[in-house]
């Protein structure tokens, strides 16, 4: 164990208070009384109240959330396949395209990438809103999931599946008995990869969006433009919540099971 | 059989939405802007055939491109991109590089929670993270309130809007991307090179330079290219914290297709954009490869 220096303990105290310093002011404002941002006044929840009266932001709330549900569950089904193709399917026509087309959207700049869809979409003439944004979220997040399952699937055993195969499994059952529940982390963590990036995307939706859809991403910067807003101090606080709540319970349900499988490894180990 | 249909549904669909999307952004880029819906010509018409397929083609042309050559809105703004995003990675890089390093010397028990309060901000909303800076650095924003307060300044600075605030951005949205692939690399080294190289009469600085540094060169280049190849195309930042003289290309991509509403040309910018884009690409690529080649 070589010690802890002092200079070590300084670049992280000021690279944690760099990380979080400019959050946590967004969330202590969030809770000011006055509308100008510096000056505080006292106590208030009136802008959450006010965000809860605001129509528009609720109908951009719903919209969005409908667009990252299914844009990710999508996203989670191709990627999954991809990922499967990718490790397993050995060499077929076309696989260098393949492969490239699914690392290519990763490095893509954004502006490029809406532009390309919307292009697309008003070639064939598809009328633009929620469908669309659908479209365009799991073209993108189906390569970042087939990214996070195939690392996975990489270092799996292929005896089990074997073995379940031998045992009289289709190919199939093999999968949905054996390979599912191994990959499973991997696949829910693509999903929930999916799903923020479908929720923090303001680019390729504002490229791919007609009048009748805008999502909160879109509404936020709309609102920000010309400044800061308390009300979106105060939305901005609720995401930081939900995601902080999120990714803290995550952590620690995956710690557990990682306790719970060494424990189990250790039983097996001495009754073996 | 199975098999077939396993490949054929990513495939066709990354096809249709990833690969046509971009040639009809290249096929665009070779028209002329037009006062019409789509605002281009040539149109292209199945109806026409043959024939009419040779005359849509002649009609395409390089112009413009000759016009981006010319017009020194476009390089100034290819080069003003070039320099921000290698700049703030380098910035990136010496913020980044201490966390990472003190992070794989801290206890083995604190390791977990250090590495979850580095991603944690990696899950919340990118578009947020920039916004809040724009409450510290406007002019009536925090820092400015602090520091006169303090009494450092007499006038508040004006940080809003100007090249500094598109670096402070850049530098704090992508800092995480920076931090994990160096962490990874330091967290593999072993102690016993230091203490060999300490014992062999190394002072712990040139034990530092000549085995830690060498030995996480791979982290280190991972994280440029994970900061330098998105800042590089980024519109958020320049159009939020940076004023109207930040030239980034992302934004001038944006304001020339839906303010100008010229097509070709943003088209134009987009397909440049990529040819600037695929020499780190290529690189990083590569780097990747080295460093699963030393570990495999």
């Amino acid at each position: 164990m070589r010690r802890f220096s002092w200079f070590n303990a300084t670049s992280l105290s000021l690279g944690f208070a760099f990380l979080y310093l400019p959050m946590i002011l967004l969330v202590i404002y969030s809770f000011n009384e006055s509308r100008l941002v510096t000056v505080w006044a006292g106590f208030s929840t009136k802008w959450y109240a006010e965000l809860f009266r605001d129509q528009e932001f609720l109908d951009a709330a719903w919209v969005t959330l409908k667009v990252g549900v299914f844009s990710s569950t999508l996203a989670t089904i191709l990627g999954t396949m991809a990922a499967y193709v990718l490790v397993r399917a050995g060499r077929f026509h076309g696989r260098t395209l393949f492969s490239g087309m699914i690392y290519a959207p990763l490095v893509m700049p954004e502006v490029i990438t809406g532009l390309s869809l919307l292009l697309l979409f008003i070639g064939i003439g598809l009328d633009r809103g929620v469908f669309t944004i659908v479209l365009a979220h799991t073209t993108f997040s189906m390569c970042y999931v087939s990214v996070v399952v195939s690392s996975r699937l990489a270092t799996f055993d292929r005896a089990l599946e074997e073995a379940a195969l031998d045992l009289g499994c289709s190919a199939f059952s093999a999968f949905r008995l054996v390979t599912l529940p191994i990959i499973a982390p991997a696949v829910i963590s693509g999903w929930l990869l999916a799903f923020t990036l479908s929720l923090d995307d303001l680019v390729i939706a504002s490229f791919t969006t007609g009048p009748s859809a805008t999502t909160l991403p879109i509404k936020i910067f709309s609102a920000v433009r010309l400044g800061v807003s308390p009300q979106i101090n105060a939305l901005s606080t609720l995401l930081i919540g939900i995601v902080a709540i999120g990714v803290i319970t995550a952590s620690i349900v995956t710690k557990r099971a990682a306790v719970a499988q060494a424990r189990d490894e250790q039983q097996a180990a001495r009754t073996a | 059989m199975r098999k077939a249909v396993l490949i054929a549904l990513p495939y066709l669909w990354l096809t249709a939405l990833f690969l046509v999307p971009f040639l009809i952004v290249l096929k665009i880029s070779l028209s002329d802007i037009a006062l019409a819906r789509p605002p281009y010509m040539p149109q292209f018409d199945p109806a026409a055939g043959w024939q009419g397929f040779l005359t849509f083609l002649s009609e395409l042309d390089f112009e413009n491109f000759a016009f981006l050559a010319t017009d020194d809105l476009y390089w100034k703004s290819y080069l003003s991109s070039l320099q921000i995003a290698g700049l703030s990675t380098l910035i990136t890089l010496g913020v980044g590089y201490p966390i990472a390093y003190a992070m794989a010397r801290a206890d083995q028990a604190w390791r977990p929670t250090l590495l979850m309060l580095v991603i944690l901000p990696f899950w919340t909303s990118f578009l947020i993270r920039v916004y809040s800076w724009m409450g510290i650095l406007s002019n009536e924003g925090t820092l400015n309130t602090v520091l006169l307060w303090l009494g450092v300044i007499d006038t508040p600075l004006q940080i809003m809007n100007t090249p500094t605030a598109v670096y402070i951005g850049i530098v704090y949205t992508y800092l995480p991307f920076m931090v994990l692939p160096i962490y990874s690399a330091l967290e593999k080294l072993d102690d016993s090179l230091l203490e060999a190289a300490e014992d062999l009469g190394c002072s712990q600085l040139s034990a530092f330079w000549l085995v830690t540094w060498p030995l996480s060169r791979s982290g280190i280049i991972a994280g440029c290219f994970l900061v330098f190849i998105p800042a590089l195309g980024e519109f958020v930042i320049p159009s939020l914290l940076g004023g109207s003289d930040t030239l980034m290309i992302g934004k001038v991509l944006w304001e020339e297709f839906f303010n100008n509403r010229d097509w070709p040309v943003a088209s134009a910018v987009a397909v440049i954009l990529l040819l600037i884009l695929i020499i780190p690409i290529v690189l990083f690529q590569r780097n990747e490869q080295k460093a699963r080649e030393a570990e495999g």
